[in-house]
Protein backbone atom coordinates (compact mmCIF):
# COMPACT_ATOMS: atom_id res chain seq x y z
CA UNK A 1 0.00 0.00 0.00
CA UNK A 2 1.41 3.37 -0.85
CA UNK A 3 1.87 5.55 2.09
CA UNK A 4 1.71 9.18 3.30
CA UNK A 5 4.52 10.07 5.35
CA UNK A 6 7.02 13.30 5.72
CA UNK A 7 10.35 13.76 5.36
CA UNK A 8 13.34 15.47 3.62
CA UNK A 9 14.45 15.36 -0.10
CA UNK A 10 17.07 13.18 0.30
CA UNK A 11 14.78 10.36 2.11
CA UNK A 12 12.44 10.95 -0.49
CA UNK A 13 14.98 10.20 -3.25
CA UNK A 14 16.47 6.99 -0.94
CA UNK A 15 12.94 5.83 -0.51
CA UNK A 16 12.38 5.73 -4.30
CA UNK A 17 16.03 3.54 -5.12
CA UNK A 18 14.43 1.47 -2.70
CA UNK A 19 11.17 0.78 -4.30
CA UNK A 20 12.94 0.45 -7.71
CA UNK A 21 14.97 -2.35 -6.80
CA UNK A 22 18.05 -1.23 -7.53
CA UNK A 23 21.50 -3.51 -7.87
CA UNK A 24 24.28 -1.25 -7.40
CA UNK A 25 25.23 1.89 -5.47
CA UNK A 26 28.59 3.52 -5.99
CA UNK A 27 28.17 6.65 -4.25
CA UNK A 28 31.01 9.24 -2.54
CA UNK A 29 29.28 11.54 0.43
CA UNK A 30 29.09 15.45 -0.79
CA UNK A 31 27.14 17.70 0.64
CA UNK A 32 24.10 18.63 0.01
CA UNK A 33 23.93 14.88 -1.31
CA UNK A 34 24.98 12.83 2.13
CA UNK A 35 21.57 12.32 3.34
CA UNK A 36 21.17 10.58 0.05
CA UNK A 37 23.43 8.03 0.64
CA UNK A 38 22.98 7.71 4.09
CA UNK A 39 19.94 6.93 4.44
CA UNK A 40 20.42 4.52 1.49
CA UNK A 41 23.60 2.89 3.56
CA UNK A 42 20.80 2.87 5.96
CA UNK A 43 18.14 1.33 4.59
CA UNK A 44 20.62 -1.48 3.20
CA UNK A 45 22.49 -2.20 6.63
CA UNK A 46 18.68 -2.85 8.35
CA UNK A 47 18.10 -5.08 5.64
CA UNK A 48 15.36 -3.08 3.85
CA UNK A 49 16.41 -4.28 0.18
CA UNK A 50 19.62 -5.81 -1.27
CA UNK A 51 21.73 -4.21 -3.21
CA UNK A 52 26.07 -4.04 -3.62
CA UNK A 53 27.17 -0.58 -1.59
CA UNK A 54 30.51 0.24 -3.41
CA UNK A 55 32.15 2.75 -1.27
CA UNK A 56 34.92 4.75 -3.53
CA UNK A 57 37.31 7.34 -2.95
CA UNK A 58 36.23 9.83 -5.28
CA UNK A 59 32.90 10.70 -7.55
CA UNK A 60 35.02 9.53 -10.66
CA UNK A 61 35.61 6.39 -9.08
CA UNK A 62 32.06 6.09 -8.29
CA UNK A 63 30.47 7.21 -11.78
CA UNK A 64 33.36 4.32 -13.04
CA UNK A 65 31.53 1.73 -11.06
CA UNK A 66 28.55 2.54 -11.60
CA UNK A 67 29.21 2.36 -15.28
CA UNK A 68 31.03 -1.23 -14.87
CA UNK A 69 27.96 -2.20 -12.96
CA UNK A 70 25.81 -1.25 -15.57
CA UNK A 71 27.43 -2.69 -18.23
CA UNK A 72 26.74 -5.82 -16.64
CA UNK A 73 22.92 -5.19 -17.14
CA UNK A 74 22.49 -4.38 -13.19
CA UNK A 75 19.84 -1.58 -12.15
CA UNK A 76 22.37 1.36 -10.52
CA UNK A 77 22.41 4.33 -9.25
CA UNK A 78 24.59 7.09 -8.04
CA UNK A 79 24.39 10.82 -5.91
CA UNK A 80 26.49 13.95 -6.25
CA UNK A 81 26.86 17.86 -6.37
CA UNK A 82 28.61 20.51 -7.46
CA UNK A 83 32.57 19.73 -6.93
CA UNK A 84 31.73 15.74 -7.43
CA UNK A 85 29.71 16.49 -10.36
CA UNK A 86 32.61 17.91 -11.82
CA UNK A 87 34.89 15.44 -11.32
CA UNK A 88 32.84 13.06 -12.85
CA UNK A 89 32.93 15.05 -16.07
CA UNK A 90 34.86 12.99 -17.98
CA UNK A 91 33.02 9.79 -17.35
CA UNK A 92 29.87 10.92 -17.73
CA UNK A 93 30.55 11.00 -21.38
CA UNK A 94 31.70 7.42 -21.03
CA UNK A 95 28.40 6.35 -18.96
CA UNK A 96 26.28 7.91 -21.94
CA UNK A 97 28.48 6.99 -25.19
CA UNK A 98 28.33 3.39 -23.72
CA UNK A 99 24.34 3.63 -23.73
CA UNK A 100 24.11 2.91 -19.96
CA UNK A 101 20.68 3.60 -17.92
CA UNK A 102 22.38 4.72 -15.05
CA UNK A 103 20.20 6.97 -13.01
CA UNK A 104 22.26 9.61 -10.48
CA UNK A 105 20.69 12.61 -8.50
CA UNK A 106 22.40 15.95 -7.98
CA UNK A 107 21.81 18.19 -5.48
CA UNK A 108 22.25 20.94 -7.19
CA UNK A 109 25.09 23.10 -5.46
CA UNK A 110 27.23 26.50 -6.81
CA UNK A 111 30.59 25.43 -8.16
CA UNK A 112 33.64 26.57 -6.17
CA UNK A 113 35.56 29.23 -6.44
CA UNK A 114 34.90 30.84 -3.47
CA UNK A 115 33.77 27.54 -2.00
CA UNK A 116 30.34 27.63 -1.20
CA UNK A 117 28.14 24.57 -0.33
CA UNK A 118 24.71 26.20 -1.33
CA UNK A 119 22.47 26.14 -3.78
CA UNK A 120 22.31 27.27 -7.49
CA UNK A 121 22.01 25.19 -10.68
CA UNK A 122 25.34 25.82 -12.14
CA UNK A 123 27.12 22.52 -11.81
CA UNK A 124 24.54 20.31 -13.51
CA UNK A 125 23.71 23.02 -16.65
CA UNK A 126 27.72 22.45 -17.48
CA UNK A 127 27.02 19.33 -18.28
CA UNK A 128 24.32 19.66 -20.53
CA UNK A 129 25.88 18.66 -23.25
CA UNK A 130 27.48 15.28 -22.10
CA UNK A 131 24.65 12.98 -23.47
CA UNK A 132 22.57 12.64 -20.09
CA UNK A 133 18.69 13.17 -19.82
CA UNK A 134 18.09 15.62 -17.10
CA UNK A 135 14.95 16.49 -15.23
CA UNK A 136 14.85 19.59 -12.84
CA UNK A 137 12.10 18.85 -10.27
CA UNK A 138 10.22 21.28 -7.94
CA UNK A 139 9.76 19.40 -4.53
CA UNK A 140 10.37 16.47 -2.43
CA UNK A 141 7.12 14.20 -4.26
CA UNK A 142 8.51 14.86 -7.13
CA UNK A 143 12.47 13.83 -6.65
CA UNK A 144 10.72 10.68 -5.45
CA UNK A 145 8.70 10.00 -8.63
CA UNK A 146 11.28 11.24 -10.64
CA UNK A 147 13.91 8.45 -9.52
CA UNK A 148 10.92 6.38 -10.67
CA UNK A 149 10.44 8.10 -14.19
CA UNK A 150 14.06 8.30 -15.07
CA UNK A 151 14.93 4.11 -14.90
CA UNK A 152 11.87 4.04 -17.33
CA UNK A 153 13.14 6.52 -19.59
CA UNK A 154 16.53 5.34 -18.96
CA UNK A 155 15.69 1.87 -19.70
CA UNK A 156 13.91 2.30 -22.29
CA UNK A 157 15.47 0.06 -25.41
CA UNK A 158 14.86 3.03 -27.93
CA UNK A 159 16.78 5.53 -25.67
CA UNK A 160 19.29 3.49 -22.90
CA UNK A 161 21.23 6.64 -22.05
CA UNK A 162 21.86 7.49 -18.22
CA UNK A 163 19.44 10.35 -16.90
CA UNK A 164 20.11 12.91 -14.58
CA UNK A 165 17.41 13.97 -11.83
CA UNK A 166 18.10 17.22 -10.63
CA UNK A 167 16.66 18.92 -7.25
CA UNK A 168 17.91 21.81 -5.52
CA UNK A 169 20.03 21.18 -2.92
CA UNK A 170 19.01 22.26 0.99
CA UNK A 171 15.96 23.65 -0.51
CA UNK A 172 14.65 20.33 -1.58
CA UNK A 173 17.32 17.67 -0.10
CA UNK A 174 16.81 18.87 3.64
CA UNK A 175 13.19 20.31 3.53
CA UNK A 176 10.68 18.21 4.65
CA UNK A 177 7.42 18.01 2.97
CA UNK A 178 4.75 15.68 3.30
CA UNK A 179 5.43 12.25 0.60
CA UNK A 180 3.44 10.11 -0.45
CA UNK A 181 5.65 6.86 -0.88
CA UNK A 182 4.00 4.44 -3.57
CA UNK A 183 3.46 0.68 -3.15
CA UNK A 184 6.69 -1.22 -4.07
CA UNK A 185 4.22 -4.07 -6.10
CA UNK A 186 2.89 -0.99 -8.30
CA UNK A 187 6.34 0.19 -9.14
CA UNK A 188 7.27 -3.07 -10.24
CA UNK A 189 4.70 -3.16 -12.70
CA UNK A 190 5.56 0.16 -14.02
CA UNK A 191 9.35 -0.42 -13.77
CA UNK A 192 10.04 -4.00 -15.51
CA UNK A 193 13.48 -5.79 -15.20
CA UNK A 194 16.42 -4.03 -17.16
CA UNK A 195 17.10 -5.42 -20.32
CA UNK A 196 20.19 -4.39 -21.39
CA UNK A 197 20.75 -5.55 -24.85
CA UNK A 198 24.85 -5.08 -24.69
CA UNK A 199 25.19 -6.38 -21.45
CA UNK A 200 28.39 -8.12 -20.69
CA UNK A 201 27.44 -11.88 -20.61
CA UNK A 202 29.89 -14.77 -21.06
CA UNK A 203 27.46 -16.63 -23.20
CA UNK A 204 27.47 -13.59 -25.57
CA UNK A 205 30.80 -12.15 -24.87
CA UNK A 206 31.59 -8.39 -26.39
CA UNK A 207 34.24 -5.70 -26.32
CA UNK A 208 32.50 -2.41 -24.48
CA UNK A 209 34.05 1.03 -24.77
CA UNK A 210 36.43 0.02 -27.60
CA UNK A 211 38.04 2.41 -30.03
CA UNK A 212 35.88 4.58 -32.58
CA UNK A 213 37.93 5.78 -35.01
CA UNK A 214 37.43 8.50 -37.13
CA UNK A 215 35.26 6.03 -39.47
CA UNK A 216 32.82 5.43 -36.84
CA UNK A 217 32.51 7.71 -34.08
CA UNK A 218 30.10 10.02 -35.99
CA UNK A 219 27.85 7.42 -36.32
CA UNK A 220 27.93 6.64 -32.29
CA UNK A 221 27.51 10.24 -31.70
CA UNK A 222 24.38 10.57 -34.15
CA UNK A 223 23.11 7.24 -32.29
CA UNK A 224 23.22 9.07 -28.81
CA UNK A 225 21.22 12.16 -30.45
CA UNK A 226 18.99 10.08 -32.45
CA UNK A 227 17.97 8.21 -29.11
CA UNK A 228 18.18 11.78 -27.21
CA UNK A 229 15.33 12.84 -29.72
CA UNK A 230 13.26 9.38 -28.24
CA UNK A 231 13.96 10.24 -24.94
CA UNK A 232 11.23 13.40 -25.44
CA UNK A 233 8.46 10.78 -26.77
CA UNK A 234 9.66 7.87 -23.68
CA UNK A 235 9.66 11.01 -20.63
CA UNK A 236 6.14 12.21 -22.08
CA UNK A 237 4.62 8.25 -22.06
CA UNK A 238 6.23 7.76 -18.93
CA UNK A 239 4.74 10.29 -17.07
CA UNK A 240 1.67 9.58 -18.73
CA UNK A 241 1.66 6.02 -17.51
CA UNK A 242 3.20 7.17 -14.21
CA UNK A 243 -0.09 9.37 -13.84
CA UNK A 244 -2.46 6.43 -14.96
CA UNK A 245 -1.06 4.20 -11.83
CA UNK A 246 -0.10 6.51 -8.92
CA UNK A 247 -2.62 8.87 -9.93
CA UNK A 248 -0.07 12.11 -10.83
CA UNK A 249 2.58 13.37 -13.21
CA UNK A 250 4.12 16.56 -14.23
CA UNK A 251 4.58 15.91 -18.07
CA UNK A 252 8.01 17.34 -19.86
CA UNK A 253 6.86 20.98 -18.92
CA UNK A 254 4.47 22.60 -16.38
CA UNK A 255 2.22 25.67 -17.52
CA UNK A 256 0.67 27.78 -14.83
CA UNK A 257 -1.74 30.55 -14.68
CA UNK A 258 -0.44 30.30 -18.55
CA UNK A 259 -4.54 30.98 -20.35
CA UNK A 260 -3.58 34.05 -21.92
CA UNK A 261 -0.96 35.37 -20.32
CA UNK A 262 1.41 38.27 -22.32
CA UNK A 263 3.91 37.45 -20.10
CA UNK A 264 5.52 34.02 -18.92
CA UNK A 265 8.12 33.68 -16.78
CA UNK A 266 10.34 30.68 -17.49
CA UNK A 267 12.33 28.53 -14.94
CA UNK A 268 13.62 25.45 -13.77
CA UNK A 269 13.60 23.59 -10.23
CA UNK A 270 11.72 24.31 -6.79
CA UNK A 271 12.13 28.26 -7.24
CA UNK A 272 8.84 27.15 -9.33
CA UNK A 273 6.80 27.44 -6.01
CA UNK A 274 7.37 30.74 -5.02
CA UNK A 275 6.80 32.03 -8.52
CA UNK A 276 3.51 30.54 -8.37
CA UNK A 277 3.17 32.26 -4.85
CA UNK A 278 3.77 35.53 -6.37
CA UNK A 279 1.62 35.05 -9.17
CA UNK A 280 -1.09 33.86 -6.25
CA UNK A 281 -0.30 37.16 -4.00
CA UNK A 282 -0.05 39.47 -6.65
CA UNK A 283 -3.26 38.23 -8.17
CA UNK A 284 -1.05 38.40 -11.62
CA UNK A 285 -2.24 37.02 -15.16
CA UNK A 286 1.35 36.61 -15.28
CA UNK A 287 2.16 32.93 -16.03
CA UNK A 288 4.84 30.14 -15.36
CA UNK A 289 6.21 28.08 -17.59
CA UNK A 290 8.38 25.34 -15.95
CA UNK A 291 11.01 23.12 -17.71
CA UNK A 292 11.21 19.98 -16.09
CA UNK A 293 13.31 18.35 -19.02
CA UNK A 294 15.93 20.65 -19.99
CA UNK A 295 17.77 17.71 -22.22
CA UNK A 296 16.42 16.32 -24.75
CA UNK A 297 15.45 20.41 -24.56
CA UNK A 298 11.15 19.91 -25.50
CA UNK A 299 11.59 22.35 -28.13
CA UNK A 300 8.57 22.09 -29.99
CA UNK A 301 6.39 21.69 -26.41
CA UNK A 302 8.00 24.74 -25.33
CA UNK A 303 6.91 26.89 -28.51
CA UNK A 304 3.50 25.80 -27.75
CA UNK A 305 2.83 26.62 -24.74
CA UNK A 306 4.62 30.19 -25.75
CA UNK A 307 2.16 30.67 -28.82
CA UNK A 308 0.46 33.84 -27.08
CA UNK A 309 3.20 35.21 -25.01
CA UNK A 310 4.34 38.52 -25.55
CA UNK A 311 7.06 39.18 -23.05
CA UNK A 312 9.38 36.20 -21.82
CA UNK A 313 11.54 36.70 -18.22
CA UNK A 314 13.70 33.51 -17.48
CA UNK A 315 14.35 33.18 -13.90
CA UNK A 316 17.39 30.74 -13.47
CA UNK A 317 20.27 29.83 -11.15
CA UNK A 318 22.89 29.91 -13.44
CA UNK A 319 25.25 32.46 -15.92
CA UNK A 320 27.15 31.61 -19.08
CA UNK A 321 30.11 33.62 -18.22
CA UNK A 322 31.32 35.64 -20.57
CA UNK A 323 27.92 35.68 -22.47
CA UNK A 324 26.28 38.04 -19.57
CA UNK A 325 23.38 35.24 -19.69
CA UNK A 326 21.97 32.31 -18.45
CA UNK A 327 21.72 28.52 -20.59
CA UNK A 328 18.05 28.41 -20.20
CA UNK A 329 17.90 32.08 -22.00
CA UNK A 330 20.24 31.61 -24.63
CA UNK A 331 18.45 28.63 -25.50
CA UNK A 332 14.89 30.19 -25.39
CA UNK A 333 15.91 32.49 -27.77
CA UNK A 334 17.32 30.17 -30.18
CA UNK A 335 14.69 28.06 -30.06
CA UNK A 336 12.39 30.94 -30.43
CA UNK A 337 14.47 32.36 -33.23
CA UNK A 338 12.42 34.40 -36.04
CA UNK A 339 9.23 34.41 -33.84
CA UNK A 340 8.51 38.41 -31.79
CA UNK A 341 8.80 37.20 -28.61
CA UNK A 342 10.79 39.39 -26.31
CA UNK A 343 13.19 37.32 -24.47
CA UNK A 344 14.00 38.66 -21.36
CA UNK A 345 16.90 37.54 -18.49
CA UNK A 346 16.63 37.64 -14.51
CA UNK A 347 20.26 35.58 -13.23
CA UNK A 348 19.17 34.69 -9.33
CA UNK A 349 20.03 32.53 -6.17
CA UNK A 350 23.47 31.73 -7.39
CA UNK A 351 25.67 30.27 -4.90
CA UNK A 352 22.29 29.85 -2.60
CA UNK A 353 21.03 33.53 -2.41
CA UNK A 354 17.27 33.56 -1.24
CA UNK A 355 15.16 34.50 -3.99
CA UNK A 356 11.98 36.35 -2.38
CA UNK A 357 8.48 36.71 -3.80
CA UNK A 358 9.80 40.29 -4.08
CA UNK A 359 12.67 39.60 -6.81
CA UNK A 360 9.64 37.77 -8.84
CA UNK A 361 7.79 40.79 -8.23
CA UNK A 362 10.72 42.65 -9.94
CA UNK A 363 11.06 40.21 -12.67
CA UNK A 364 7.77 40.67 -13.63
CA UNK A 365 7.25 44.71 -13.61
CA UNK A 366 10.05 44.77 -15.67
CA UNK A 367 8.69 42.34 -18.22
CA UNK A 368 5.20 44.24 -17.95
CA UNK A 369 7.41 47.34 -18.71
CA UNK A 370 8.83 45.79 -21.95
CA UNK A 371 5.27 44.81 -23.19
CA UNK A 372 4.11 48.19 -22.48
CA UNK A 373 7.47 48.94 -25.06
CA UNK A 374 9.29 50.80 -22.07
CA UNK A 375 13.50 50.18 -22.47
CA UNK A 376 14.28 47.71 -19.76
CA UNK A 377 17.80 45.79 -18.79
CA UNK A 378 17.97 42.55 -20.95
CA UNK A 379 19.26 40.69 -18.07
CA UNK A 380 18.86 41.92 -14.52
CA UNK A 381 20.56 40.06 -11.69
CA UNK A 382 18.29 39.98 -8.75
CA UNK A 383 19.45 40.96 -5.15
CA UNK A 384 22.68 41.98 -6.38
CA UNK A 385 24.55 44.28 -3.92
CA UNK A 386 25.61 47.01 -6.38
CA UNK A 387 27.42 48.68 -3.51
CA UNK A 388 29.33 45.36 -3.11
CA UNK A 389 31.06 45.63 -6.80
CA UNK B 1 28.90 -1.83 -42.52
CA UNK B 2 26.06 -1.08 -39.24
CA UNK B 3 28.00 0.27 -35.93
CA UNK B 4 26.62 -1.67 -32.62
CA UNK B 5 25.19 0.46 -29.80
CA UNK B 6 28.06 1.53 -28.24
CA UNK B 7 29.94 0.58 -30.43
CA UNK B 8 30.11 -2.81 -28.93
CA UNK B 9 32.20 -5.45 -30.92
CA UNK B 10 30.05 -8.41 -30.95
CA UNK B 11 33.09 -10.67 -33.04
CA UNK B 12 36.64 -11.28 -32.96
CA UNK B 13 38.63 -10.20 -36.04
CA UNK B 14 37.50 -6.23 -35.89
CA UNK B 15 41.01 -5.26 -34.98
CA UNK B 16 42.38 -7.35 -37.79
CA UNK B 17 39.57 -6.34 -40.33
CA UNK B 18 40.64 -2.22 -39.00
CA UNK B 19 44.59 -1.45 -40.83
CA UNK B 20 46.26 0.89 -38.69
CA UNK B 21 49.41 1.27 -41.02
CA UNK B 22 48.48 4.01 -42.53
CA UNK B 23 49.60 6.18 -39.51
CA UNK B 24 53.06 4.90 -40.41
CA UNK B 25 55.45 8.09 -41.37
CA UNK B 26 58.86 5.78 -41.25
CA UNK B 27 58.50 2.00 -42.70
CA UNK B 28 61.35 -0.58 -41.57
CA UNK B 29 63.21 -2.32 -44.06
CA UNK B 30 64.93 -5.24 -43.34
CA UNK B 31 68.49 -5.82 -44.73
CA UNK B 32 68.43 -9.09 -45.06
CA UNK B 33 71.96 -9.98 -45.64
CA UNK B 34 72.76 -8.26 -42.24
CA UNK B 35 70.58 -10.52 -40.18
CA UNK B 36 71.72 -12.31 -37.76
CA UNK B 37 68.50 -14.75 -36.80
CA UNK B 38 68.60 -12.77 -33.08
CA UNK B 39 64.89 -12.29 -33.07
CA UNK B 40 65.31 -9.04 -31.13
CA UNK B 41 63.10 -7.19 -33.58
CA UNK B 42 60.28 -9.93 -33.42
CA UNK B 43 60.53 -10.02 -29.41
CA UNK B 44 60.69 -6.16 -29.01
CA UNK B 45 57.73 -4.96 -31.70
CA UNK B 46 54.84 -3.90 -29.82
CA UNK B 47 52.19 -4.75 -32.50
CA UNK B 48 53.38 -7.73 -33.02
CA UNK B 49 53.93 -7.10 -36.62
CA UNK B 50 57.10 -9.04 -37.22
CA UNK B 51 56.83 -12.78 -37.76
CA UNK B 52 59.63 -14.92 -40.29
CA UNK B 53 58.31 -16.10 -43.75
CA UNK B 54 58.88 -19.25 -45.28
CA UNK B 55 62.38 -19.11 -45.89
CA UNK B 56 62.70 -18.19 -42.01
CA UNK B 57 63.50 -14.69 -42.72
CA UNK B 58 62.30 -11.74 -40.75
CA UNK B 59 59.43 -9.66 -42.15
CA UNK B 60 56.93 -6.68 -41.62
CA UNK B 61 53.43 -6.80 -41.61
CA UNK B 62 52.86 -3.34 -43.43
CA UNK B 63 49.09 -3.02 -42.73
CA UNK B 64 49.90 -3.07 -39.36
CA UNK B 65 53.50 -1.34 -38.57
CA UNK B 66 53.09 1.71 -37.37
CA UNK B 67 56.35 2.94 -38.13
CA UNK B 68 57.86 3.19 -34.24
CA UNK B 69 61.38 1.94 -34.91
CA UNK B 70 61.74 -0.11 -31.80
CA UNK B 71 62.90 -2.92 -34.10
CA UNK B 72 65.89 -0.75 -35.88
CA UNK B 73 66.31 0.43 -32.34
CA UNK B 74 66.92 -3.15 -31.43
CA UNK B 75 68.72 -4.85 -34.17
CA UNK B 76 71.97 -5.62 -33.26
CA UNK B 77 73.89 -5.49 -36.46
CA UNK B 78 71.77 -2.50 -37.94
CA UNK B 79 70.25 -4.40 -40.17
CA UNK B 80 66.97 -2.58 -40.47
CA UNK B 81 66.40 0.92 -41.94
CA UNK B 82 63.56 3.26 -41.35
CA UNK B 83 63.10 4.70 -44.68
CA UNK B 84 60.75 7.57 -44.94
CA UNK B 85 57.65 6.78 -46.76
CA UNK B 86 56.50 8.88 -49.87
CA UNK B 87 52.74 7.93 -50.76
Amino acid sequence: MPHRDVMHGSRAVAEAVKLCDVKVIAAYPITPQTHIVEDIAEMLANGEFDAEYIMVESEHSAMSACIGASATGARTFTATASQGLALMHEVLWIASGMRLPIVMVNANRALSAPINIWNDQSDSIAERDSGWVQLYVETCQEALDSVIQAYRIAEHQDVLLPVMVCMDGFVLTHTVEPVEVPDKEQVRRYLPELRLPHALDPEHPVTMGSLGDPNYYMECRKQQEIAMEHALRVAEEADEEFRRVFGRGYGILEEYNMQDAEVVLVTMGSVAGTIKETIDMLGSDVGLLRLRMFRPFPKEAVRRALRNAKVVNVIEKDVSMGFGEGALMTELKSVLYGSDIRILGTVAGLGGRDITTEHVRQAIERAERALRGERVEEVAWAGLKEEAL
Amino acid sequence: MKVDIAACITEPGSSERNKTGGWRVFKPVVHQERCIDCGSCWIFCPEACISRNEAGEYVVDLDFCKGCGICANECPTEAIEMVLEEK
